[in-house]
């Protein structure tokens, strides 16, 4: 400790140092490696916190104090010891975005009586061989994100907490519309202002406001284009399509929700209606499940895009005024072997992205105190740019006798309530403001267009609104387009007046427009009649609540900033005077019949060797390392985890969630397989629904009760083949929806997904259309797992197999994707379904596992591993109908593995008439032996299949 | 009558609702309050039996884990806390309980004697342990019969202290429970969880509010019950009624 310093204003500089390994070298020396930066041999990593205010040398101590624990730290104000002639980086967060270590920081501060500005940072000392702009770029792409963070070379690093500025707040102003007499100024303007608008739009708020002699404000014009955004209105959608099969479609929103109708299962309750679908299979209990995407942020923030995913999906969930009971994530990154010179300029290397996605994934799960509870993770090289991150949420609600869960709606006269976070301009058009010169000294402070996330808020917010349920009338999120669109809506139908003025700030100086759009974390608005009573539970648990206004029933939106009318529009205008948007489709034309030969590829080499290939491949290999990292026991609800077996490491289909109070539960099952996708878009949509409820189905669900969400990431829509795939996918969607009865209640789309590549063509993502199932499961002593239980039983297949190698994971290995046809759903497969769950409601099944990427194969051998128990097959020649690779290989749908004890297969063959047959049996001794008699320890196969990159 | 449990909790604190079911399943009456309240009204500690510091990521673990809560703690209930310990109320601190106890120097008593680092790992790691009861001084561990199975779900829960004070620690028998199953975090000693000299106050890792039920083991579709967290609480619970 630097000593004898007198009170003094100035920053005061607190670097901590961890004795022993830094667990954060290694992600460093890693991620230094995968960008081609050999040189750089070690790293030092120490963590730096500013204090910024009058401290003498007493205050200085008893922050040393608290802050460095003597057995795990080392701490020293004010030094800058670089006598080591290494480079140093010293990064710090921009202004403005979310630090709650400083935030805990000039808390406690002030617990012992010290006034202070806080801020933190990290301090890296590197030591190697560089060249010449190494630095540079271990500091913008290793050691700090220029998204979030900004650094120092060979300086130390000075945060802007000294200086203060009152920025004054800039009125709205009036866009003369006039002026854009013609289409060519109106998409001028729309590009001036990144609107993001069609012409159509422009033209209809050019209209509106000649119709009322007037100019729109900004605030107005954002508005309108933030409503009528792609993100917000679902433009695609809700759009009318001209499809070249001569077919007249209705919306593709109205394809799905017209399945729903038409299935008319008595348990939906809200589908497609507000923050998420609604679902009821327990008297007295109802469900909201949603799924949503986080894709472009986690592409250039890694952490903080999936942070904040989870902590948006959450949301939606308190906003249809549910407690969230658990998380689920489906992750799609570039193969993590990708060189250095094969990842594209711009764009992080695909290990970096994974490492960051699931540490934000973890780190909102685990503090706000959520199981992450299953997922998948997926690996080709159309995510190595355009990585995907779907997050998904469910919550509970209990009603009293005879109630059950009503859409809310806010009331004339209910005040409009803003709980949680303070705004900032998080989120508002990244792209201009991550252009803008940051100035320490005017305080001013630009907007990170992805943010980092704050669980313990969004903690305390689901806390006031669990116990506050019956203080309000009507409940929204703020995600996109922030209070614009949340409050937006729930003044939908009655109008609402609104002042900006008083809002919590995180610093001065946002236009009314700001403050309108800001995406800014953890908020959520209530409509409440009597305040007193949230306002009282609030102050309880420590959440902020500000009162903006008001909801009128005069069917206008008004909001007012420091005595401004900033804007004043009619609902009606805002939620329905967007033109419905014609789009034209080129559909695809799959190939349908399968070739009768058997391709060469399929048989030079052995099925054991292709079932090791097929195990190590990264999507079929364990995901074991990913799913320790999210707390999946915390509720102690879980029954059917995604590990199980007699190491818990097997692999799982669908999980099983129970309340411990419970003795029934729900299922959850995932289904995604964009191989099938670029090939046959609409077979794709029906096998991922079918996988989905295969999933749940194994592990004891009730195929007649199950719900399913829809999550699209695809390409951009106005090129008519990537429109054609979309439509196809979705009539997929409501096909399948309808042959298992199985109602779609809420889903989500993600377009343009989409990058500029070095050859100058555009790229699009796979189509990945993710299905979540939910379904009940009527007694949680009556599931399964995969996992082989006892030797002597004997394995039997359910399901029929054919030679439908399109899209599956052997044609992937052999290079040969493009070869086959993708499999199509069996139409016996809900009766088959059925039957299984009575069988398992019956006992009869002692292991379960769905068939799906690798075949029966991969099946079997993972059902060997899960149980540490060996697998005999049958020969070949009794194993199945077609050639022994086909069977062994082949990704047809609707196909289970079961064990069952010997004395109860002829029970199986009787609810399975024609549709099961014996393949093999378990042996004790651990030995997977295929139909053609070639064999592999299991303790090897598990070798191959845990092998997955760290 | 039933003994009264308080769960403490912290903003992040969120295993506090299964520590609570875990204390009612165990024949205990459970009431959660948070630090903010207790610093209002200290005397529902002085009307506690039993006093639970639950899981969580209290203060989202910023500047450490437990650190911030255990400064809370020493400022306000420090006095009321250490009256439970004198009337050998039973006091137990859960993953980041135990962090925070350790920070706020109640465990092993004496400050900066030990610390709960970052796994070996460099990673929050959530599965499924075995753990062992060893001590004869702690009154939660010393007459439970059988291990339990549980699991960790943290970051930092890597025991460390010099030899010198492990020395003193296991001849003072104030380690209470050991990993059985493979050292999770690398901990020394493979602590999971220690006493104070008293023998009142344990601190532990793992999560033995989420092994309540049979059907809570990952192996129960395997035919396996055994090995629950409740005993451990049943432990408190009748230490109290005894």
């Amino acid at each position: 400790m630097a000593g004898g310093v007198g009170p003094h204003l100035s920053t005061h500089r607190l670097t901590i140092t961890q004795k022993g390994h830094d667990p954060r070298v290694n992600n460093v020396l890693r991620n230094a490696r995968d960008l081609g930066l050999d040189g750089l041999q070690g790293v030092e990593i120490a963590d730096i916190y500013f204090l910024a205010g009058t401290m003498d040398q007493a205050d200085r101590d008893e922050i040393h104090r608290i802050l460095v624990d003597p057995l795990l730290q080392t701490g020293s104000w004010d030094q800058c010891n670089n006598s080591s002639g290494k480079h140093v980086v010293e990064s710090l967060f921009h202004p403005g975005v979310t630090d709650s270590v400083a935030a805990e920081l000039k808390r406690l501060a002030s617990t012992v009586g010290i006034d202070v500005a806080t801020a933190t940072g990290k301090h890296f000392e590197l030591s190697g061989e560089f060249e010449r702009g190494d630095i540079d770029r271990l500091a913008s792409c290793v050691l700090a994100n220029p998204i979030i963070e900004q650094w120092s070379i060979d300086s130390l690093a000075e945060p802007a907490l000294t200086t203060r500025s009152k920025a004054p707040r800039p009125p709205a102003y009036n866009i003369d519309l006039s002026l854009a007499s013609t289409d060519f100024a109106l998409h001028a303007m729309n590009v001036e202002r990144s609107l993001a608008l069609d012409i159509e739009e422009m033209r209809a708020i050019r209209n509106y406001f000649e119709k009322n002699a007037r100019s729109p404000t900004d605030v107005e014009l954002e508005t309108l284009a933030q409503t009528w955004s792609e993100h917000c209105a679902h433009k695609t959608f809700r759009a009318a399509i001209s499809a070249d099969d001569g077919c007249i479609r209705d919306s593709l929103i109205n394809t799905l929700r017209q399945s729903t109708d038409d299935i008319a299962a008595p348990f939906v309750v809200s589908a497609f209606v507000g923050n998420a679908g609604v679902i009821s299979f327990t008297p007295g209990r109802t469900l909201a499940v949603k799924c949503e995407t986080h894709n472009h942020p986690s592409a250039i923030e890694p952490f903080g895009g999936a942070n904040t995913g989870i902590g948006g999906v959450i949301r939606d969930i308190l906003g249809a005024a549910h407690s969230p009971i658990a998380c689920t994530n489906i992750l799609c990154f570039g193969p993590p072997s990708l060189s250095a010179a094969e990842v594209p300029t711009g764009v992080f290397h695909p290990r970096k992205v994974q490492a960051g996605v699931v540490d934000g994934i973890a780190d909102y799960g685990n503090k706000i105190g959520l199981p992450t509870v299953a997922g998948a993770v997926l690996f080709d090289d159309g995510y190595t740019a355009n990585p995907l991150v779907y997050a998904g949420c469910i919550g509970s609600a209990s009603h009293t006798e005879g109630t059950t869960y009503v859409e809310s709606k806010p009331r004339v006269g209910d005040r409009i309530i803003v709980l949680g976070g303070k705004t900032g301009r998080d989120g508002l058009r990244g792209a201009t403001f991550s252009s803008m010169t940051m100035d320490a000294t005017t305080g001013d402070v630009a907007g990170a267009s992805v943010q980092i996330g704050d669980p313990i808020t969004e903690k305390l917010l689901c806390d006031v609104l669990r116990h506050g349920r019956s203080a309000y009338s009507a409940i929204t999120d703020c995600g996109a387009g922030g209070l614009s669109s949340a409050i937006g809506e729930m003044a939908e139908e009655l109008g609402a007046d609104v002042d900006l003025t008083h809002l919590p700030m995180k610093y001065p100086g946002l236009a009314p427009w700001e403050i309108w759009l800001s995406e800014a974390q953890e908020r959520m608005v209530v409509a409440v009649g009597d305040v007193h009573a949230l306002a009282a539970l609030c102050d309880d648990h420590e959440v902020s609540y500000t009162d903006v206004g008001v909801f009128t029933g005069d069917r206008r939106l008004v909001v007012r900033c420091d005595d401004q009318v900033v804007l004043n529009l009619d609902v009606d205008f805002l939620h329905h005077g967007r033109p419905q948007r014609q789009m034209n489709a080129v559909m695809p034309v799959p190939l349908r019949i399968a070739s009768p030969t058997i391709p060469e590829w399929l048989t030079d080499i052995s099925p054991i060797e292709h079932l090791r290939h097929l195990l190590a491949h990264p999507n079929i290999a364990s995901k074991e390392s990913i799913i320790h990292r999210y707390d999946h026991e915390i509720r102690g609800a879980s029954v059917v985890r995604s590990l199980v077996g007699a190491e818990n490491d097997g692999h799982g289909d669908g999980v099983v969630l129970a309340e411990p109070t419970d003795q029934h539960g729900i299922a959850i099952g995932i289904g995604v397989n964009p191989w099938f996708g670029l090939i046959d878009p609409r077979r794709m949509a029906e096998a991922v629904v079918d996988e989905a409820i295969r999933n749940v189905v194994a592990v004891g669900a009730d195929p007649t009760q199950v719900a399913l969400l829809d999550n699209f990431s695809w390409g951009d829509p106005t090129r008519p083949s990537t429109l054609g795939e979309l439509v196809a996918a979705v009539d997929g969607c409501a096909q399948a929806a309808r042959i298992f009865g199985a109602p779609f209640v809420s889903g989500k789309d993600s377009l343009n997904n989409e990058f500029h590549r070095s050859d100058g063509e555009r790229h699009s993502v796979p189509p990945t259309l993710v299905i979540t199932a939910i379904a009940q499961v009527p007694d949680v002593a009556y599931t399964v797992t995969s996992d082989l239980k006892s030797a002597d039983n004997v394995l039997m297949i359910i399901g029929t197999t054919k030679n439908e190698l399109g899209g599956s994971h052997i044609s992937m290995i052999r290079n040969a994707l493009g070869t086959g046809v993708v499999p199509a759903i069996n139409p016996e497969s809900p009766a088959q379904y059925r039957a299984l769950h009575s069988a398992i409601k019956q006992g009869l099944i002692i292991s379960c596992h769905d068939c799906s990427e690798g075949g029966l194969a991969v099946t079997l051998a993972e059902m060997a591993i899960g149980g540490r128990l060996g697998v005999k097959c049958v020969p070949a020649d009794v194993f199945g109908d077609n050639d022994l690779n086909v069977d062994l290989f082949s990704e047809s749908l609707g196909r289970f593995v079961i064990e069952v004890a010997p004395w109860q297969t002829s029970a199986i063959t009787q609810l399975f008439p024609n549709a099961t047959r014996v393949i093999g049996h378990v042996t004790s001794d651990p030995v997977f032996t295929l139909p053609d008699g070639s064999q592999e320890s299991v303790a090897k196969l598990r070798a191959n299949w845990q092998g997955m990159p760290k | 009558m039933k003994p009264r449990a308080l769960v403490i909790s912290a903003p992040g604190t969120n295993r506090d609702e299964d520590a609570k079911f875990a204390l009612q399943l165990a024949g205990a009456t459970a009431t959660a309050m948070s630090i903010k309240q207790l610093i209002a009204s200290p005397h529902h500690i002085d009307n506690s039996q039993i006093i639970v510091i639950p899981g969580g990521f209290s203060y989202a673990d910023a500047l450490g884990a437990g650190r911030l809560f255990a400064h809370d703690m020493i400022g306000a209930i420090s006095d009321a806390l250490h009256r439970a310990i004198e009337q050998r109320r039973p006091i137990i601190g859960i993953c980041n309980g135990f962090q925070t106890l350790v920070r706020a120097g109640i465990l092993p008593g004496g400050s900066s004697r030990v610390a709960l680092g970052h796994n070996e790992s460099g990673t929050f790691d959530c599965r499924w342990v075995r753990i062992e009861p060893v001590s004869q001084r702690c009154i939660w561990t010393q007459s439970l019969s059988e291990e339990i199975e549980c699991p960790i779900a943290h970051g930092e829960g890597r025991f460390i202290c010099s030899p010198h004070v492990y020395k003193e620690l296991n001849d003072n028998d104030q380690i209470a429970l050991r990993y059985t199953s493979p050292n999770p975090n690398g901990s020394i000693g493979a602590i999971a969880g220690i006493c104070d000299d008293t023998g009142v106050v344990l601190g532990l890792m793992p999560h033995p509010e989420n092994h309540v039920l049979p059907r809570q083991h990952p192996q129960f579709h395997r035919g396996i019950s055994r090995n629950l967290g409740l005993n451990l609480f049943k432990q408190g619970v009748s230490y109290v009624n005894n």
